[in-house]
């Protein structure tokens, strides 16, 4: 209990989520005042159904940052995973999500094991792990997309509508992201993994098993990602070997974007996920500025507007921090 | 440590069975040397036409803009505080979309001598003030590096794209070409200038007050700073040679194509660069900055990709083994010093 309290006190000062909703409201405002067809179920549709793919990958993400990892590999797991979902697309969504599940799982272990047994440092190991998993997805599929199986329930979960309301993905992703928030915020483990990024040394003397921790984070952000990689293939009718390139730095932007600190020890699933909305949304926004006919927009200034986006965040964040610097050494 | 080890190394090795100690000494310490050689006999052994002046040249031209983004990068991860560059990427694209833009203008078919120089001059210009961006938001903010350099990650090829509308940009200039398809003395001027740039920074390093001020804050960044080092201008020096150094990189991609092209010039760079930097003894912890290593960590992973394409292996295994050898590269490493 004692531990508890001092993680929500240690959390409070630091983790500075209120920009990441400040700006989402302000963006969302502007632009269902500005554009007419903004918040029609069709954009809300497609918006979360293509942004859950990111949503997933970036809630793994969140969880090994906190514990001062990081996993680069997402992007490339995400297309192995495609490319084996499409392979087992026949036999329906029920073994394609865990065939997904399972693929990402195998890479997170690998990656785990890695750091953990080798010594290696995250960066390094899942740099390996990004190559290595492309090259699979590559030699697998042949440097083709695979096209999936049409028939049975596996095309469904890419088109259909639960309730005739929310795509399939979106379900999923809603309820991995409700169990990622339970697993943090409510869950002994969630604990742990704040207290092995805040310090892996003292988290061992305190008699947390911190090996186990950090192999668990990597996994569930493999598995995450072979759940993206489910979304990928059945949202597009095919594996694609080549998709997910620098999919991994999205998603750490947005967890960036959410407050979370890179050095680990906090974070928060819900402000990620608002990260992962709000860069979304940059493109979306471009898309019905151009649709609008006035004037266009090159797309090349949705990545421009991302990076000054973060170059914002990222200078605010650092003014925060060192104005709470500063008070504590005047204290 | 490792820096008296090699000096206790050498003051050992001073005696009669000198050259043959230091020699073991030196592979010792430099597993990348030896995985070089290593793949140089199997090539030797295996590969037809090995030892043709062809494979020279394309190997060397070919490897010569990975070996200098990885001397930057040396220096950058040197210098600590999880030092990384991975907008190295994106500065070659941008450098390499710039160069065509500056001879094709008006003003350089009017003057083409003065545009050559510009078209060089420039783009370096521009490229170290992007690398001099990343080290004032490390430097001064104390943005985490990676974070720090994924802004302009994703912004420069973005602004190389909108300068050249995404279009590739070809052209026939025999000057500008020089730079991608020279040679000098024989050796293609790439790796001529490579070499040039390689011993001078490693001199630098090894001699200079920078040198000792670069390892010193990589090292220990709090230390360094109340000793009253200019931990700031060290790194701001770092990033934006780094900068530099892709740049160059961007400037010999075009000039070796004859085109530039936005898009994809340089795609993972930045993962080829640490790659190499790593694999040649650069510790991602800061404080060790092995020039030379890099540049030889950059021909063994050219070397490995060249065997296996030039032996019939597809380019997906390729990328798969390439894995491979950057993780036991690195457990190598490690397991030496944990022996020392």
């Amino acid at each position: 209990m004692k531990l508890n309290k001092w993680m929500k006190k240690s959390q409070h000062p630091l983790l500075r989520t209120e920009a990441v909703w400040v700006a989402l409201t302000l963006i969302i405002v502007f632009a269902s005042l500005r554009y007419d067809d903004f918040l029609s179920p069709y954009n809300i549709e497609s918006f979360f159904s293509y942004n859950s793919m990111f949503i997933l990958i970036s809630i793994g993400m969140c969880f090994v940052i906190m514990t001062g990892g990081i996993d680069l590999s997402v992007g490339g797991v995400v297309a192995l995973s495609s490319v084996m979902v499409a392979y087992v697309s026949p036999y329906g969504i029920v073994t394609a999500l865990i065939v997904g599940a399972l693929t990402g799982l195998i890479c997170g272990l690998i990656n785990a094991v890695v750091i953990i047994r080798l010594r290696i440092a995250p960066f390094i190991a899942t740099l390996a792990m990004m190559l290595a998993s492309r090259g699979v997805a590559l030699l697998v599929s042949g440097k083709q997309s695979v096209p999936i199986s049409w028939e049975g329930s596996f095309p469904e979960y890419g088109m259909g509508l639960m309730f005739d309301l929310i795509p399939w993905p979106v379900v999923v992703c809603l309820v991995i992201a409700i169990m990622a928030w339970v697993l943090l915020e409510k869950m002994p483990f969630g604990r742990a993994v704040l207290a092995v990024g805040e310090d892996e040394e003292a988290a061992k003397l305190m008699g947390l098993k911190v090996n186990k921790t950090i192999t668990l984070v990597y996994v569930i952000s493999g598995v995450l990602a072979g759940l993206a990689g489910v979304t990928l293939a059945a949202s597009f009718g095919a594996g694609q070997p080549a998709e997910g390139v620098g999919w991994e730095l999205i998603a750490i932007s947005a967890v960036v974007v959410g407050g979370t600190l890179l050095t680990g020890g906090l974070g928060s699933i819900t402000a990620s996920i608002a990260g992962v909305v709000l860069m979304g949304l940059i493109f979306n926004i471009l898309n019905f500025e151009n649709g609008y006919g006035s004037f266009t927009i090159s797309t090349y200034w949705q990545s421009v507007i991302r990076g000054l986006f973060l170059l914002l965040v990222l200078i605010i964040q650092a003014e925060v921090l060192k104005r709470l610097r500063n008070k504590k050494t005047a204290q | 440590m490792d820096m008296i080890n090699q000096q206790i190394d050498k003051n050992e090795s001073s005696g009669s069975i000198a050259s043959s100690a230091k020699f073991k000494a030196l592979l010792k310490n430099n597993g990348a040397l030896v995985a070089l050689i290593v793949l140089l006999i199997i090539n030797a052994i295996f590969t037809p036409h090995f030892f043709a002046m062809q494979t020279f040249y394309i190997n060397m031209t070919q490897v010569a803009p990975i070996a200098i983004v990885a001397i930057g990068m040396c220096l950058v991860i040197a210098s600590g505080n999880g030092g990384i560059d991975i907008s190295v990427g994106s500065v070659l694209a941008l450098a390499g979309a710039l160069a065509p833009m500056v001879f094709m203008s008006e003003f350089g078919l009017n003057n083409p001598g003065i545009a050559i120089a510009l078209a060089i001059v420039l783009p370096l210009l521009v490229a170290t003030s992007c690398g001099l961006f990343n080290g004032f938001l490390v430097g001064h903010y104390r943005i985490q590096p990676m974070i720090a350099t994924l802004i302009l990650f994703i912004s420069g090829r973005g602004i190389a794209q909108l300068l050249t509308n995404g279009d590739i940009q070809t052209f026939n200039n025999d000057f500008f070409q020089y730079l991608g398809t020279g040679r000098l003395f024989g050796i293609p001027i790439q790796a001529v200038i490579l070499i040039i740039i390689a011993l001078f920074v490693s001199w630098i390093i090894k001699t200079s007050k920078f040198g000792r001020y670069l390892l010193a804050v990589g090292g220990n960044d709090k230390a360094a700073f109340l000793c009253g080092l200019p931990t700031f201008k060290v790194k701001l020096i770092a990033y934006g040679f780094c900068g530099f150094c892709a740049g160059m990189a961007g400037l010999f991609t075009t000039a070796m194509n004859s085109a530039s092209d936005a898009n994809t010039a340089g795609l993972l760079m930045e993962l080829d660069g640490i790659s190499a930097a790593v694999v040649g003894g650069t510790v991602m912890m800061g404080g060790k900055a092995p020039v030379i290593g890099a540049v030889i960590g950059a021909l063994v992973i050219q070397m490995m990709t060249y065997t296996l394409l030039a032996n019939g292996i597809s380019d997906s295994a390729a990328m798969i083994a390439k894995a491979a050898i950057i993780i036991g590269a690195i457990y190598l490493q490690l397991k030496n010093k944990q022996k020392h």
